[in-house]
């Protein structure tokens, strides 16, 4: 790595930390949310908003902007965390989420919420979307770039694979999917006889590096938690702007990524933090990554 | 007398050589919504969609945000049931100017049978706040609401039938967005209905005239929103109201002229005459029409029985 890259790496590290530490106290103050998914997802949310899409936070509706949609909207959380860190309203603005008229809903809203580019919540229905926007900049032959994070629990939803399969028709080289894999849903499947407490493995049986192929993607896999993977994986996906394909990242993550407590359990899909909690993830992501 | 699947095919393709933003999109049965037309004279606002509804509503409501206003085909069913929560969540929720057009709707869709006969559509499209719901008489009047839906910033469901019906209206006609329609004058019942139904429903109050029994005819083109006081004046004189439609009687236009009576007017009778409750089948259509009860004749029988004090299901 590049020492230029190296302190792009560590900045997004900082701002990841910081949007986990928002996403975690958000949601206990709140009393209800996701915590899980938004933390497996929160280091593609940083390096997508601090560094790969064309935005401008003053100017949220800038008519070539890139766009982002958030399939799994139940990770809301995440994205208005970043969305705040990155300017496009106040951070103290976090403490209304999920409040009575707060513009940030328990699911993403474009009508409420500045940098929202599409409402989202019922799932398997972003892909969809960027499909719309992707087909209608070809047409136009506008010059940006639309990007859809999918969850993996989310992917069992049939939409998910209507629109799979019609990307590649219309040679959506402007789209690119990122599926947050972090192997874990809110209920899941059992494993064999094991008694883990942890059931798991949305799509734990699928290779799907071999499906998206086989579908007409370009695939490219990463670990979702790694920034620098992720920052060499924008790039990838750049090169391939033009190869009249579209794109899909497969990003394999954990789902709680980035607090010791949260990461890698299933029961951390939503949960409210104890102080002590609190204390240890405070020290993990602001006192301790300040050291 | 035109199809209006005919008439929709063709009034699209005006629409489209005159505002770049009205886009078709497909799921897969053109030929028979007549969404071809499209296809052939002006391919570039064609998109094939696929059989794969729910995606087809997706990529719509994804269109309009680069300023599109997209129109969908396909038949109602695969619209209104497969996809009902896109176009809830993506559509009514967001407001997005999608148009939501039902072919081959209600009853009659050529012997397609209980799975293809969409008959619940006006009652969840008109629990849906923000959508516009219309459903035209005839040719003339379907032509009249395109030309008013493309100007319309908003989601909009438009109920097309297959077949032509004996036209109600003429070229002359205006469509007035929320307005009630009295299209026959009578005193001894007041006949409620919409859609291609209107036209049956008048040929039913021919039949009664005959038999000494003048039936006023009020057509609900827009079932969402209404105008609540136009109808009011339209019920208020009635001895008894029949609702008639080719829908089901829970939800639809029945419902909702029993919610404006039992609001507006507490005293007047109500009866709701359409799919009882139940599935159809297979069949032509002067089978259908007689067994469901919503032929002409079916109808003057049904308002005979209801005015001699009976309403059998």
């Amino acid at each position: 790595m590049t020492s230029d890259k190296e302190a792009k790496v560590a900045d997004l590290r900082s701002q990841a930390n910081k949007a986990r530490w928002h996403i975690l106290s958000t949601v206990t103050s709140s009393k209800a949310g996701h915590i899980g998914g938004p933390l497996s997802a929160t280091d593609l949310l940083v390096s997508l908003y601090f560094s790969e899409l064309n935005i401008d936070p003053a100017d949220p509706h800038k008519a070539d902007r890139d766009r982002f949609i958030l399939s799994k909207g139940h990770s809301a959380i995440g994205l208005y965390s970043v969305l705040a860190l990155r300017g496009y309203f106040p951070v103290e603005e976090l403490a209304t989420f999920d409040h009575a008229e707060s513009r940030l809903q328990g699911h993403p809203d474009m009508r409420l919420t500045p940098g929202v580019d599409a409402s989202t919540g019922s799932l398997g229905m972003g892909l969809s979307i960027g499909i719309g926007i992707s087909i209608a900049a070809k047409k136009q032959a506008r010059d940006f770039h639309t990007f859809v994070i999918i969850g993996d629990g989310e992917s069992q939803e049939g939409q998910v694979w209507e629109a799979v399969q019609m990307a590649p028709r219309y040679k959506l080289d402007n789209l690119t999917a990122i599926f947050d894999l972090n192997g874990l849903q809110q209920y899941g499947w059992q494993e064999g006889e094991s008694d883990r407490f942890d059931r798991s493995e949305p799509m734990g049986h699928i290779d799907l590096e071999a499906v998206m192929r086989g579908f007409g993607w370009n695939v490219i896999s990463i670990n979702g938690n790694d920034i620098d993977e992720i920052l060499t994986a924008f790039d990838q996906n750049r090169a391939l702007r033009d190869s009249g394909k579209p794109t899909a990242i497969l990003a394999h993550t954990t789902k709680g990524a980035g607090i010791s407590f949260t990461a890698g359990t299933f029961k951390w899909h939503n949960g409210i933090a104890t102080d002590e909690q609190l204390a240890t993830a405070r020290a993990e992501l602001i006192e301790g990554a300040s050291k | 007398m035109k199809a209006q699947r005919a008439v929709w095919g063709e009034t699209l393709v005006k629409l489209a050589r005159e505002d770049s933003r009205v886009v078709v999109l497909d799921a897969d049965l053109a030929t028979s919504t007549q969404a071809v037309n499209m296809a052939n004279e002006l391919p570039e606002s064609f998109l094939e969609m696929g059989i794969a509804e729910a995606n087809m509503v997706g990529v719509a409501m994804g269109m309009t945000t680069l300023g599109y206003r997209p129109w969908l085909s396909t038949f109602g069913v695969f619209l209104t049931s497969r996809s009902l929560d896109q176009i809830r969540v993506l559509v009514s929720q967001t407001h997005a100017p999608v148009r939501v057009c039902a072919a081959y709707s209600g009853l009659l869709n050529g012997s397609a049978g209980k799975t293809h006969q969409d008959l619940e559509d006006l009652a969840t499209m008109r629990a849906m706040p923000n959508m516009v719901v219309l459903a035209p008489a005839d040719e003339f009047e379907l032509a009249a609401m395109m030309a008013w839906i493309a100007e319309y910033d908003g989601p909009v469901y438009l109920r097309v039938a297959r077949d032509a019906v004996a036209p109600v209206f003429d070229e002359s006609y205006e469509f007035k967005p929320e307005a009630v329609v009295r299209i026959r004058d009578g005193a001894d019942v007041t006949l409620v209905s919409t859609g291609v139904q209107t036209s049956r429903t008048l040929e039913a109050a021919q039949l009664l005239a005959g038999e000494g029994i003048e039936a006023r005819v009020v057509h609900v083109p827009s079932l969402k929103p209404l105008d609540v006081a136009g109808l009011v004046s339209e019920l208020a004189d009635a001895k008894v109201v029949v609702t008639v439609e080719e829908h089901s009687i829970i939800g639809g236009l029945g419902g909702l002229v029993a919610e404006v009576v039992a609001d507006e007017l507490p005293g007047v009778r109500v009866v709701r005459h359409g799919l009882a409750d139940k599935w159809s089948e297979s069949a032509p259509t002067p089978y259908l029409l007689e067994k469901y009860g919503l032929g002409p004749r079916q109808v003057a029988d049904k308002v005979v029985e209801v005015l001699n004090g009976g309403n059998e299901k």
